[in-house]
């Protein structure tokens, strides 16, 4: 992806183009609702990597003694029917739930932009046969198919990655190949045409990054999807397995039977699971804007 | 009426007349319409005043952004607020003052008394209704005829436009007819209500010259049989010329020019109606000349963008004869010669 | 190279293009059937002088565009020939064209969507050198600066994004891209129809310097006569497919000879308010290029139309001087 660079920009605005610190200043000020977005996410991600060290208790051990004990001084935001701190617990799904959503996001944005810019670029028969392939992935349900794939390939991180991917491979690929579509018949790609430049090199440079904004704005509100299908999968059963705290597993663990005794069981991961697709949201769109010149001035 | 703009009335009135011009239908007196953007506030019609008499063809001719689509839409209330406003002056139309109506009433004035046709004749009419329907509804709302006669007089507007088969073309959908013909459904309909002023923002733009020559014609021709006033929004000084009796040339949102066409054609003032006319090629100038030796007068730059103006005369950065005076203080609208006014410190020089 | 080899190298034809058709199939149905066809361009034959313009003109749908696109195989011809410097490159494959994509460079109507908004101006202008092999790194911006200044933009430029240019200076850029690799041929479709009066002009003037500096040919399709005229040398008028006259300007502006280059030239508006013309008008719209009527194509909107008209094709005949024109009439 090309560097974005905002010098002239900041030079208009008076700023000082050199320090970072004020280029981060300068788009946050720009982008106020990305920023707050980007700071959600960055928290949630710092909150993944540091997990180990920013919570006092190990999420699986169990302490009968703290069973359902309220949030309060001993545990910041109590403990579930185990005794188990729901602060580390909720803190650890960060690492499952950012995993779940940034890998099946990749992977499936990978996919599909290959089918859909394949499909829209090439045409004829090809295009035809994935056409109906997609239309017959559509036709399922997207959690049916991921239970389905959770199902046949058992419970684990990886698979529940690869489950939550595949429904995303559909809605991509359609979406880029509807741009592709449009963008080939450009005439700034026939007078790359023109001067002789490859076809590959041709869909690769000139249509691909024209493509991007849609893309980032699926792949932003995927993130969200993927991160409640895999909650939804865990829910049921057959997502993350135990005993790794999910913010799924956690809501569905603790849902029924205690969201009126222990509502904090439930607020906690729900709040989570909320602030993080929120925050992807907001970021998506200020960094669509972000990628594209024309918004830049 | 300030003192301008009746002065420029009684001009109106001494003009050469070549058909059967009434009284003065519509006044516009210092409009200024406004648009709060991104860079700021923008004057996109800066004090424009005109007068406009029953039958005749007033031309506002000008380059993108020159503010005269703006002053159209505003006549008829039609600018998107926000980000636009009109935020001063008045539009009377035979006594009363448009801006001061409510919009209900406004409603009942627009497509009826004042009405509109637009450039694009593809996306101006609905895909899904037949032409008849899009006719017919706006006789059964502003004159409140049944289905039946407006139906009727559908049919009779088709054929004043001279569509072929006008009754089995009310049945059609607007994609079955070619862009010369939904140009003439656009007009049909524009004049079904037979209203007072009729202001056509770039009619004949997207159609082929032999097309727009049949479109031009007709507008010229249905103008003398219903007395309806014309305003002729466009960029092409050859349409004017041949359709339209007096021509405002606006620049940058303002009023730069006015006179009749036989005057600004033969004796352009401004600067930049001076600079229009040598750049565009005309047909049979090169005729004897070799391509080699014809080079187009050019002017230089371009079009300041309205968000960053000049202090002076916003032409002044593009203008040869501009002076410290032009780029310090805007020269002020004034008549020049005999019922030929222009905004310049050295008209005519 | 023998000095009398040469001399034949130069007066050849830039281009030269022989009975070219290009029909469109429309297919319809699950099988993608061929149910019919768009006769764009419909047997069209010209040939371009170095350092002469040739203007192609005609109404939408006549098929001026696609000539255009064909003549740099953009769009594969369905018939004719099509000869560049005196080699036959209609059936080509990629590899062996790309040397003759050098010679023949195209410039679009419309400013905004021919170059891509998410490359720098600079970047747009060097890419024709970059794939050609030609010049790297600061080789390739020294000529990209070239190659600004020449078309009237600062070298300084270069880094910014096409949004922040005018339609003109955008213009100006498909320009440079068109001259980096030193064509002899530009195809210029409707190079100045989107742009402001005042513009045109210079767009105009421009071209007209380069070709004069460069010795460039230009095929340069338009609907604007009057720009025609201005650029041109010679002037091929299009109807329905095919060309109805064919012939240097003065003698196609003075003495037009086609019923439809008559029409086409009267209803031009002049901007003279003193000069009331006596117009002849056609009647009616252009038919469809799908189901284009027999005989002469011309024949449903002529005034002058007689019965050998409706069903006996007209070929170009040269009526004198040079000038070719497809009526019966004449």
């Amino acid at each position: 992806m090309t560097t974005v660079d905002h010098s002239a920009e900041l030079a208009r605005a008076g700023a000082n183009v050199t320090g970072w610190a004020s280029r981060t200043l300068f788009l946050a000020n720009r982008y106020p609702l990305g920023a707050f977005g980007a700071v959600i996410v960055i928290l949630f991600v710092f909150a993944a990597i540091f997990a180990d060290v920013i919570t006092p208790v190990d999420p699986t051990s169990t302490n009968p003694a703290k069973s359902l004990m309220a949030p309060g001084g001993q545990a910041l935001m109590g403990a579930d029917f185990m005794g188990r701190d729901m602060y580390s617990r909720v803190v650890h799904g960060a690492r499952i739930s950012l995993a779940v959503g940034l890998g099946s996001t990749a992977l499936g944005c990978l996919i599909g932009v290959i089918i859909g810019l394949a499909s829209g670029y090439l045409l004829g028969w090809f295009d035809l046969l994935v056409q109906r392939v997609i239309d017959i992935m559509q036709a399922l349900p997207l959690l049916v198919m991921a239970l389905v794939m959770a199902a046949s390939l058992g419970p684990s991180l990886e698979n529940t990655i690869i489950a939550i991917s595949i429904p995303l491979i559909p809605n991509v690929a359609r979406v880029i190949r509807s741009n592709t579509l449009a963008i080939r018949e450009l005439p700034y790609v026939e007078a790359a045409r023109a001067q002789g430049m490859s076809e590959v090199r041709i869909a690769v440079f000139h249509v691909l990054p024209n493509t991007l904004a849609p893309l980032i704005v699926l792949a932003t509100a995927q993130l969200g999807a993927a991160i409640l299908t895999e909650a939804s999968l865990s829910f049921l059963g057959l997502g993350i397995p135990e005993p790794h705290p999910s913010w799924g597993r956690m809501l569905s663990e603790s849902a029924a039977e205690y969201v009126r005794t222990a509502p904090w069981l439930v607020i906690f991961p729900g709040l989570a699971i909320s602030l993080v697709v929120f925050g992807t949201n907001l970021l998506g769109d200020a960094v669509r804007d972000l990628l594209d010149p024309r918004q830049r001035s | 009426m300030s003192p301008m703009t009746a002065q420029i009335a009684e001009k109106v009135e001494a003009a050469p007349r070549r058909r059967s011009i009434g009284e003065v239908v519509l006044t516009v007196d210092d409009l200024q319409t406004v648009f709060y953007t991104r860079a700021g506030m923008v004057r996109a019609v800066d004090r424009v005043s005109f007068a406009l008499k029953a039958g005749e063809t007033l031309a506002i001719v000008g380059e993108s952004g020159c503010g005269k689509s703006i002053t159209a839409l505003s006549l008829l209330r039609l600018i998107p607020d926000p980000p636009g406003r009109i935020v001063g002056g008045k539009v009377v139309l035979e006594g009363t003052d448009l801006l001061s109506l409510s919009e209900p009433a406004m409603r009942k004035v627009r497509g009826n008394r004042v009405s509109m046709i637009f450039q694009e004749p593809m996306t101006s009419l609905n895909p899904v209704l037949t032409v008849g329907r899009q006719i017919s509804q706006a006789l059964m709302m502003h004159q409140g005829m049944s289905k039946a006669a407006a139906m009727e007089r559908a049919v009779e507007m088709l054929r004043l436009v001279k569509v072929p088969e006008p009754a089995q073309r009310v049945k059609e959908y607007p994609h079955q007819l070619s862009g010369g013909m939904r140009q003439r459904v656009m007009i049909a309909m524009a004049l079904s209500c037979n209203p007072r002023v009729l202001i056509a923002d770039e009619p004949t733009t997207a159609l082929d010259v032999t097309i727009q020559a049949q479109i031009l014609d007709l507008i010229l021709e249905l103008q003398n049989q219903l007395g309806t006033a014309v305003i002729l929004i466009t960029h092409d000084l050859g349409v004017v010329a041949e359709t339209a009796q007096r021509v405002i040339v606006m620049y940058a949102g303002r009023k730069v020019e006015e006179a009749t066409v036989e005057e600004l054609f033969a004796r352009p003032l401004h600067p930049y109606t001076r600079g229009l006319m040598a750049s565009i090629p005309r047909l049979g100038l090169m005729r004897n000349q070799t391509v080699e030796t014809g080079r187009l007068q050019e002017i230089p730059g371009m079009v300041p963008p309205l968000f960053d103006l000049p202090a002076g005369c916003a032409y002044a950065p593009r203008c040869a004869l501009a002076d410290d005076r032009c780029r310090a203080e805007y020269p002020p609208f004034e008549e020049k010669r005999d019922a030929h006014w222009a905004a310049c410190w050295h008209a005519g020089e | 190279m023998p000095v009398s080899e040469m001399q034949v190298a130069m007066s050849a034809p830039v281009v030269e293009v022989r009975d070219l058709k290009k029909h469109f199939p429309i297919r319809k149905g699950l099988l993608r059937r061929t149910v019919g066809n768009v006769f764009a361009v419909d047997g069209v034959s010209f040939s371009i002088q170095p350092g002469e313009t040739l203007g192609l003109v005609g109404e939408s749908g006549c098929g001026k565009t696609t000539v255009g696109r064909t003549v740099l195989r953009l769009v594969e011809p369905t018939g004719g020939s099509i000869m560049v410097r005196g080699e036959d490159i209609t059936h080509l494959g990629k590899k062996a064209l790309r040397p003759y994509r050098r010679e023949m460079q195209i410039v679009f109507q419309d400013p905004f969507s021919s170059l891509n908004p998410r490359m720098r101006a600079g970047t747009i202008v060097g890419e024709p050198l970059k794939i050609h092999g030609i010049a790297d790194g600061a080789e390739r911006e020294r000529m990209v600066a070239r190659l600004f200044d020449r078309v009237g933009l600062r070298a300084q430029q270069m880094k910014n994004f096409p949004h922040e240019f005018s339609g003109g200076q955008r213009q100006r850029i498909s320009i440079a891209r068109a001259l980096a690799l030193n064509p002899k041929l530009i195809v210029a479709d409707e190079p100045v129809s989107a742009l402001d009066v005042s513009i045109q002009a210079q767009v105009i003037n421009l071209m007209m310097d380069l070709q004069r500096e460069e010795g460039l040919a230009y095929l340069f399709i338009s609907h604007n006569l009057a720009v025609v005229e201005h650029i041109s040398h010679r002037i091929a008028v299009m109807y329905l497919g095919r060309i109805v006259e064919y012939a240097d300007k003065v003698t196609l502006f003075t003495r037009p000879q086609h019923p439809y280059t008559e029409a086409l030239l009267s209803a031009v508006p002049v901007p003279d308010p003193a000069l009331k013309r006596n117009k002849h008008m056609v009647e009616g719209d252009v038919p469809s290029p799908v189901r284009p009527p027999p005989g002469c194509h011309f024949h449903t909107r002529c005034p002058y139309a007689i019965d050998r008209c409706r069903v006996e094709s007209p070929p170009l005949k040269d009526v004198g001087d040079g000038q070719l024109v497809a009526c019966h009439l004449r």
